[in-house]
């Protein structure tokens, strides 16, 4: 079983389109029946947009603690306000309040509280859920908004990902990735087999790619990069291809701008699936073609 | 007056929306822009800073020292986070599980705990065209916790405190966007007509009146996608400031590098008229 990953460093550029039409061209040829999706893009969940899975399973996602101070017994002294360090206790109306937003759950304030007026809570912060897609079982999940814990919640749904994959005997974990380099991210990462990058040709774009190229080195994973909106800046994409030569890094393909993508995405359709003969679509083909071929090439 | 830029969904034009209003809020008044997606950090490259003044950021984390030690395990006991562990006579610190809350310092019977930084990442600041004083996080490599350094870039005290303070905010809707928007007067939500868009900016508007903080709505690359998300803004009282059309040239200056109100000057009054509207909704 392999774990293939989808991640971009910059968000926009067209990781859930890519990875929705990965998973309709798996469905055609000789994987249909192999893969298992996960989306752990859990603040932003999208692949569900396009996918309009049918839900089986829905399971709550405890995260973080939250301080509680019983007024009953609070003497008002403040010790708990000096302690914090998330700025999340305020004073009003002669009583000391918990900001919940601003709570980080860390329960200082409860050890140094004199009369054990503070108590932690767990809070509800997202749902998990499995359900059933045209393209095969999909693991996702909605981390409600403001939340914390994103990574956690990532894990949960690559792990039981994994496991079903294993269970079911399936060749391919595909996981559709956040943006950006940090926790969720790095969760993401966590024992992938091969990163495809969506790089974007743009000032911005070529910028995030290196960043989350060198997040992926850091953890030892693979990576290959394709370039989206290839055609939009001529130089962007000669610049991605300038830095991916120069630390060995496969291109696997440039998918032009193509407005089909939209009026797929509203369709709530692959756009490989919308219309194959599309010029993103068929250039998403060959990208598949390539990628999936090197990812079964991988050992172990 | 604090304005944040935010999204929900990736690449719907935050940075070239905040980069624009700086620019002509800049024409008035005295401005600073805070990029706050410290994992990836653009706006600079739209306004080409100085980036002159730095400083490293992150938590404090702690260091015990074992002649004082006495192994009582009670910094571990009330570590949320799992991030010092006492096992015998050994203990363990797993620097990217501290909050630095500094609890495991203050239980400490034997006061065998100080605390260091730890360094998560670099503030850099600078001026840029027209004034602007510039400023972002920037998120080391490999580390986990964007939140802290936020925290810290919103601390940083600027040179001159600006009338108007522009925070463009990371993608998403969990941890960093609360911590960017936290504290900002008014929250410009930046999407598209689509239903990744909508879905998206619907999570950011849910943190914005969480916070008590009013928002409008800028929609992007209008014309693609379907009207749903202008439906959604109507039934819940959005405000649509501006309509962005998908334009070929639009996308292929911002992929250069151009401002969006220099490659499109005919926008410079729509983005006068909407800083005049956010000033004057704020104010009331």
């Amino acid at each position: 079983m392999k774990q293939l990953i989808i991640l971009s460093g910059k968000g926009g550029t067209g990781k859930t389109i890519i990875t929705a039409a990965f998973a309709h061209l798996a469905s055609q040829g000789r994987y249909a029946n192999q893969v298992i999706l996960a989306d752990a893009d859990v603040d932003a969940a999208n692949l569900e947009l396009i996918l309009q899975p049918r839900l089986l399973e829905e399971q709550d996602f405890k995260g973080g603690q939250l301080a509680v101070i019983d007024q009953e017994t609070c003497s008002s002294c403040g010790d708990c306000q000096a302690v914090c360090r998330f700025d999340a206790i305020n004073y009003n109306n002669s009583q000391y309040m918990i900001d919940p937003i601003a709570c980080d759950g860390c329960a200082a304030c409860v050890y140094q509280c004199p009369t054990e007026s503070i108590t932690m809570h767990e809070q509800l912060v997202g749902k998990f859920y499995v359900s059933e897609s045209r393209y095969g079982p999909l693991y996702h999940a909605n981390l409600f908004p403001g939340q914390d814990n994103s990574g956690k919640l990532v894990t949960l749904v690559k792990q039981r990902a994994r496991l079903q994959a294993l269970d079911d005997n399936r060749q391919l974990v595909l996981v559709d990735g956040p943006p950006g380099i940090g926790c969720p991210v790095i969760s993401t990462t966590s024992g992938a087999d091969l990163a495809l990058m969506v790089a974007e040709p743009t000032v911005a774009g070529v910028q995030d790619m290196r960043r989350v190229l060198q997040t992926v080195q850091h953890f030892g994973v693979r990576a290959m990069v394709c370039i989206n909106k290839a055609d939009i800046y001529p130089a962007g994409a000669d610049e991605i291809e300038l830095y991916c030569n120069e630390f060995g890094i496969e291109i696997v393909g440039r998918i032009p701008f193509d407005l089909t993508v939209a009026t797929a995405m509203v369709a709530g359709e692959a756009v490989t699936a919308f219309r194959p003969e599309a010029p993103s679509s068929v250039a998403i083909a060959a990208v598949w073609a390539q990628v999936i071929q090197s990812l079964m090439e991988i050992k172990g | 007056m604090r304005i944040v830029v935010a999204s929900g969904k990736g690449g719907t034009g935050k940075t070239t929306v905040a980069t624009s209003l700086a620019l002509i809020a800049s024409e008035q008044e005295s401005v600073r822009l805070m990029d706050c997606d410290v994992e990836a950090p653009n706006a600079r490259l739209f306004l080409n800073p100085s980036l002159d003044s730095h400083k490293e950021v992150g938590l404090l984390i702690p260091q015990v020292d074992e002649n004082l030690c006495s192994y009582c395990a009670k910094c571990a006991q009330v570590c949320q986070f799992h991030a010092i562990a006492v096992i015998g006579k050994k203990i363990l610190i797993f620097p990217e599980l501290c909050h630095g809350c500094g609890s495991c310092t203050l239980v400490c019977p034997e006061r065998a705990i100080s605390e260091h930084l730890n360094v998560l990442g670099v503030l850099e600041s600078g001026s840029a065209v027209h004034g602007i004083e510039f400023a972002q996080g920037m998120m080391k490599i490999g580390e986990p916790m964007a939140v802290p350094i936020i925290r810290e870039l919103k601390k940083w005290a600027p040179v001159v405190l600006p009338t108007i303070e522009i925070r463009d905010a990371p993608p998403g809707a969990s941890c960093p966007v609360v911590e960017t928007i936290r504290g900002a007067d008014f929250a410009l939500l930046v999407t598209e007509p689509t239903p990744f868009g909508l879905h998206d900016l619907k999570k950011v508007v849910a943190i914005a009146r969480e916070l008590g903080i009013p928002a409008g709505v800028v929609i992007n690359r209008d014309g693609i996608g379907d009207n749903a998300v202008e439906k959604y803004c109507i039934e819940n009282n959005l405000p649509i400031l501006m309509r962005i059309p998908m334009e070929r040239r639009i996308a292929e200056a911002i992929a250069s590098g151009k401002l969006l109100v220099e490659a499109a000057p005919e926008y410079h009054k729509a983005f006068q008229n909407m800083f005049e509207t956010i000033t004057t909704e704020v104010k009331i």
